[in-house]
């Protein structure tokens, strides 16, 4: 099953009155993929998931979901799919246990309490299993929305920032188990977020989408440019080392002082030579630390983007 | 879709908001029904007006039959607004606690979602009307005893035997029924195009005071429109307590004056109703969900 195509969407617009939200995005995502969809708010990344689960019909363009048209066989489709479509909202009169066994219902699966309690149990809520929803924490409830979103076993999960609201134990929860839904039960996972440090995390393929359009797809590697990656060190010694590092072969237009915090960019496999370099020159180094990040990249690729647009 | 309704009246009766109108329409017949036991004959007297002066009727004037009709006249044209809590909220109520979305990204047609909801909120306004009735009807026979019906018309009055008025109460409650479904379909279909459930609700009641004006007031522009709006049509369940009478003017057992106005009524009203819900179908149908 691995290679087979999952999603495939082509030339996908959606225009609201003189607003292009989404305008002609393609991509495709293979089975078993962690796909990132990468765009600050506003971008169109929740619009263009909710044309996936046929909320918002598409001004142009075409979805196929299963290799089947979404439109044509929404129902066999939205069977094999789990979401969270931005807040994970419920029904608050009702428990946490009511809520999953009407959703689970809805999404044309028998369940039994055994079943249901067991989901409570992987997301952390058996306690609260019968608790009205109005009570919960966000965190609480952004669970319980994945414990829906799972209930029936799909194959592929949408989960459009699903980390919003949770603490940093939550988020590391959600991180793994989305690791783990790939991994262990060869899901497909698209997960949409403006947190660029989070879809680098999971994420084994990456969509950057700004202002409606797609602006560069890829796997994590093939995004950053090795040539790229910056280097940050603390040192007591900042005006000797800058001085030192532009007298030599390190010298770049990328140097940057701030107080005792010097930067520069240069080839991930020199670094260790830049290492050595330092020592050499007897600069004390009290920490040093390397960024070669997508939220440097996406930084770049928007701005080129803005530019582009002017 | 029948898995699909079943969730939407579990969902209607667990929110206490439900339970309002069942508690305002105990309070409200309660209170009229305690007022007629009070002071039943003074209000029998004031109906009667200079009737009385000379016409010497015998027997339970105030009794469990007139009662309900009393209650009847007040309380329907009040239900209306307890119906609309709930039903302008089927849709936009969703749309607003974010729930919507998930919903719609089951495995279910938007169709389906419309009629299991319609439906449901139609259970709900016939459980009230049958709660209205159980109370307006049977306990006010229980208090108040059954006796000949006495009913004071425009220019006329009307006398229907003890023995011949429990099927018209069937066939009255059964016509509010649909009359109230017309409502349940109105607030309905306003709830497709809202975001949170105030709107729908007081646009649904707005209609009602409206159409019930142009209804009520005799005025020539008016009286073209009439017989297009709802509201006209609804109060046609007052139409099973007026007889056929003989050539000695007895009332005739069994007899309706004019069942052909019920039949035209009942066939306005489930137009309005097949109107509306396919239009909230098609409006659903055509709606991105941005909620």
């Amino acid at each position: 099953m691995q290679n087979t195509k999952i999603i495939q969407v082509k030339n996908l617009s959606k225009q609201f009155s003189k607003i292009h939200a989404v305008n002609d995005i393609s991509f495709t995502v293979q089975q078993g993929d962690i796909y990132g969809f990468l765009g600050q708010n506003g971008a169109g990344k929740s619009t263009t998931i909710r044309m996936l689960l046929t909320l918002i019909k598409p001004t142009s363009g075409s979805i196929k979901i299963f290799g089947k048209d979404l439109q044509d066989n929404k129902k066999e489709i939205l069977k094999n799919i789990g979401a969270i479509i931005e807040k994970p909202d419920v029904y608050k009169f009702l428990t946490a246990y009511q809520n999953l066994k009407i959703f689970a219902q809805l999404s044309g699966c028998k369940v039994s309490k055994e079943m249901l309690m067991n989901q409570l149990e992987m997301v952390g809520l058996a306690t609260r299993a019968h608790d009205v929803v109005k009570t919960f924490s966000q965190g609480m409830k952004q669970r319980l929305g994945i414990a829906i979103a799972l209930i029936h076993n799909p194959d592929l999960v949408i989960l459009d920032e699903p980390t919003n609201g949770l603490d940093p134990q939550g988020i590391a929860d959600i991180r793994n188990l989305i690791k783990r839904l790939s991994k262990e039960f060869n899901k497909t996972v698209l997960i949409s977020s403006h947190l660029l440090n989070e879809i680098e995390q999971v994420a084994t393929k990456i969509l950057i989408i700004d202002k409606g359009k797609k602006i560069i797809e890829g796997t994590k590697q093939e995004l950053l440019d090795p040539q790229q990656t910056i280097v940050e060190f603390e040192t007591i010694e900042a005006e000797k080392a800058r001085e030192k590092i532009i007298f030599s072969k390190w010298n770049t237009d990328t140097i940057s002082q701030n107080y005792n915090n010097i930067s520069l960019s240069l080839p991930y496999e020199q670094i260790p030579s830049f290492h050595k370099f330092l020592a050499e020159n007897n600069i004390p180094v009290f920490s040093f630390h390397q960024r070669n990040s997508l939220e440097d990249y996406f930084i770049k690729v928007t701005k080129e983007n803005d530019v582009h647009a002017i | 879709m029948y898995t699909l309704f079943k969730i939407e009246l579990y969902k209607i009766f667990k929110r206490p908001r439900t339970y309002i109108a069942f508690i305002a329409i105990t309070a409200l017949i309660g209170i009229i029904q305690l007022g007629l036991k009070v002071d039943g004959k003074e209000y029998i007297s004031f109906v009667l007006g200079d009737l009385s002066n000379t016409l010497q009727i015998n027997g339970n004037l105030c009794n469990g039959y007139f009662v309900c009709y009393c209650i009847l006249q007040l309380l329907l044209v009040h239900v209306p607004l307890l119906i609309a809590l709930i039903a302008a909220d089927m849709i936009s109520g969703e749309a607003n606690m974010g729930t919507l979305r998930l919903l719609l990204s089951k495995p279910i047609s938007r169709t389906e979602v419309v009629l299991a909801k319609f439906f449901a909120a139609s259970v709900y306004t016939i459980l009230l009307l049958v709660w209205l009735a159980f109370l307006a009807l049977i306990i006010s026979i229980f208090i108040f005893g059954t006796d000949d019906i006495f009913l004071i018309k425009n220019n006329y009055a009307v006398q229907i035997a003890a023995n011949d008025i429990m099927w018209r109460y069937a066939g009255a409650f059964v016509f509010a029924a649909l009359a109230m479904l017309t409502v349940t379909a109105l607030a309905f279909f306003l709830s497709v195009f809202a975001e949170n459930s105030i709107g729908p609700i007081i646009a649904t009641i707005s209609i009602i005071i409206f159409f019930t004006i142009f209804s009520t007031m005799s005025i020539p522009l008016f009286n073209k429109i009439k017989p297009f709006l709802f509201t006209t049509h609804m109060v046609a369940w007052k139409e099973f307590f007026d007889v056929k009478v003989d050539e000695n003017n007895i009332s005739i057992a069994g007899s309706i004056y004019r069942p052909d106005k019920i039949i035209y009524s009942a066939m306005v009203l489930i137009i309005h109703i097949v109107t509306l819900v396919s239009i909230s179908i098609y409006a659903l149908k055509k709606k991105d969900i941005l909620s």
